[in-house]
């Protein structure tokens, strides 16, 4: 046990190398000269010296990589071009409203959907199980953005619910944190809900068809504890994975609802860099969210076993 | 997934599968939404012809007008037609959603046959495609495209690269379970070239899987390539898609929200047609799966 859960975290080191030499390559294997493409048409020869020195450009391939590699060990993700401040102070500075809104999101995802996949394998084929079915292929097909723009115009327009934009941290008070935090939420919440409420009803369809469901049910045991705790916990194994994969999702849609609802978190930050061409910015964006989304995987692996004490490595 | 000795058999059953009136039972959803796709690709593909309006010319007097006879849908802030601009800008949104999958299976494939049938390329392959996973696809394609430059190619592009990886664990699965079938030992034993096995024997076992994924990948492109220009990460925003004309109503959403709901209604619809399709073809070329999902 203890072994596979050292050999599962040695194997984020190749898989976070790769994505490095990834990254790093991303700009410097772009035809053309990078520090023309980063300063755009309008460049003058001093910017693009600046530039060029500001990333290192000048230097051999492998001195460049040793340099950027051993300034990433230090936890230096390099200097913004155009606020010459470093990197990882801006993402420092603007991650919280970011992990506030995701951690919401996963937290009221789950609530929503997993009950929803549940009362749609148990009451398979009825109305609800097409409900149900009917929302998570919509959820699958319509645009983060349009959902956002169809919250704010029917709950913060029409109904004035809720304040149209902006962000307000949960130490200002709670509540105000909520009444801003629940539409951008509840939108990119559509997305995640249809997945897992998706994987929920197919793989609670699986189990529900088990000896041991029958069994529990003969000797009279009450149905919601058939449900949630015979039935749900054998079925969590690939609900968990696909909260996992899923984030991916999550992390596409972050930056999209910070511009939609104009919240100062890393996606909003990701999408001014790329619009200033703020290269050493977007490869750090691109470097944490890859590391994140690596992290959670491991963690869903690793709590396999708790879920399925059948699963033993 | 079924293994048959005769891949010209097989591929006639597949497209056999989904011509026949088979479909038909599978009701009245994905007739609809075959309709819809189909009209909305003849509209987009027809646009010069049939658009009321030139969807690029501008008209100072006329800007942000509601609907009326002459503008259906009204106009935007530069008074140009939103219907012509919306049908119009069905073309790329689709162009790019096409292009993406095929391109994205047909290298997908590729690499997914070598890395099914080597084991040494496997282990190297796979590694790279894991990584290449673990970035979030809407953060590569964006960085892909901010320093490719704004052009229809480079945005497929930097939308195809992230779809790869999921195309080559779907055909590395599938080689890795029919290498064991006899008919490819069988060949193997006569003396059959490595590129024949591969095209003549494996491949035929994948194109059914894949034309589901492709189908979905169309769907998600055509998702992206909006999200991309609605980030202004996307193609240059003198050309009308439906991602390009959300983005520039954005500004305007207070004062005239259709701007943004007429194209992302038409997208929702294209997308949701193409999803429900994808999965009605996989429902008819594995119906365990259908049993499964419902």
């Amino acid at each position: 046990m203890l072994g596979y859960i050292i050999r599962r975290i040695l194997a984020v080191i190749p898989v976070m190398a790769i994505v490095a030499i990834f990254v790093f390559l991303l700009l410097r294997l772009t035809p053309g000269d990078p520090a023309a493409i980063i300063a755009g048409d309008a460049a003058t020869p001093e910017q693009l010296e600046r530039i060029r020195s500001s990333l290192g450009l000048s230097d051999p391939l492998h001195v460049q990589f040793l340099t950027w590699i051993k300034l990433l060990f230090q936890g230096d993700l390099g200097t913004s071009l155009i606020s010459s401040t470093p990197v990882t102070q801006m993402i420092g500075q603007r991650i919280w409203p970011t992990i506030n809104i995701a951690v919401l999101t996963i937290i009221l995802s789950v609530l929503i959907a997993v009950p929803m996949g549940v009362v749609a394998a148990w009451r398979h084929r009825t109305w609800v199980d097409y409900v149900v079915m009917a929302f998570s292929v919509l959820g699958f097909s319509i645009p983060v953005f349009v959902i956002g723009y169809l919250f704010i115009q029917a709950f913060s327009i029409e109904l004035r619910w809720f304040p149209v934009q902006g962000y307000s941290a949960p130490s200002m008070g709670f509540g105000k944190f909520l009444s801003r935090a629940i539409l951008p939420c509840l939108t990119l919440a559509t997305i995640y809900v249809a997945l897992i409420a998706r994987m929920t009803r197919a793989s609670m369809l699986e189990v529900l068809g088990e000896d041991y469901i029958r069994t529990a049910r003969a000797k009279g045991v009450k149905e919601t504890i058939v449900l949630f705790r015979h039935a749900l916990r054998n079925a969590a194994v690939p609900i968990l994975t696909i909260i996992g994969t899923g984030f991916a999702l999550l992390i596409g849609g972050v930056v999209v609802t910070e511009s939609v609802f104009n919240i100062p978190g890393i996606g909003r930050l990701t999408v001014d860099a790329i619009l200033a061409r703020d290269y050493p910015v977007i490869q750090g964006m691109i470097l944490l969210t890859s590391g994140i989304y690596v992290f959670i995987n491991l963690l869903v692996d690793l709590s396999y076993t708790f879920f399925d004490p059948r699963i033993r490595y | 997934m079924v293994a048959s000795p005769q891949p010209a058999a097989r591929l006639q059953w597949l497209f056999g599968a989904i011509a026949l009136p088979r479909g038909w039972r599978a009701g009245i959803g994905p007739m609809i939404a075959a309709a819809v796709l189909f009209l909305i690709v003849l509209s987009a593909f027809l646009a010069p012809l049939i658009v009321p309006h030139d969807p690029m010319s501008m008209n100072a007097l006329q800007r942000l007008k509601g609907p009326s006879e002459t503008y259906p849908l009204g106009t935007d802030a530069y008074g140009r037609d939103l219907l012509s601009r919306v049908v119009t800008g069905g073309r790329i949104s689709l162009f790019i959603g096409i292009g993406a999958a095929g391109v994205s299976v047909a290298i997908g494939l590729m690499i997914g046959l070598v890395s099914g049938f080597f084991r040494t390329a496997d282990a190297v392959i796979m590694r790279i495609m894991d990584s290449l996973m673990a970035i979030p696809s809407i953060l590569l394609a964006i960085a892909l495209v901010a320093l490719n430059g704004p052009s229809i190619w480079s945005v497929m592009g930097a939308i195809t690269i992230p779809e790869i990886p999921r195309v080559v664990r779907l055909v590395r699965s599938v080689v890795l379970s029919a290498r064991e079938e006899p008919y490819v030992e069988a060949a193997i034993a006569l003396g059959s070239s490595m590129p024949k096995i591969l095209w003549r024997h494996l491949m035929p076992n994948t194109l059914a899987p894949l034309i589901v994924q492709g189908t979905y990948i169309c769907a998600s492109a055509i998702l992206t390539e909006a999200i991309l220009s609605f980030l202004g990460a996307g193609v240059s925003t003198e050309i009308p898609t439906w991602g390009n004309i959300m983005a520039e109503g954005r500004i305007y959403f207070q004062l005239k929200p259709s701007l943004i709901f007429w194209p992302g209604l038409m997208l929702s619809l294209c997308i949701l047609s193409i999803n429900l399709l994808g999965d009605t073809v996989r429902d008819l070329l594995d119906p365990r799966l259908k049993k499964r999902e419902g």
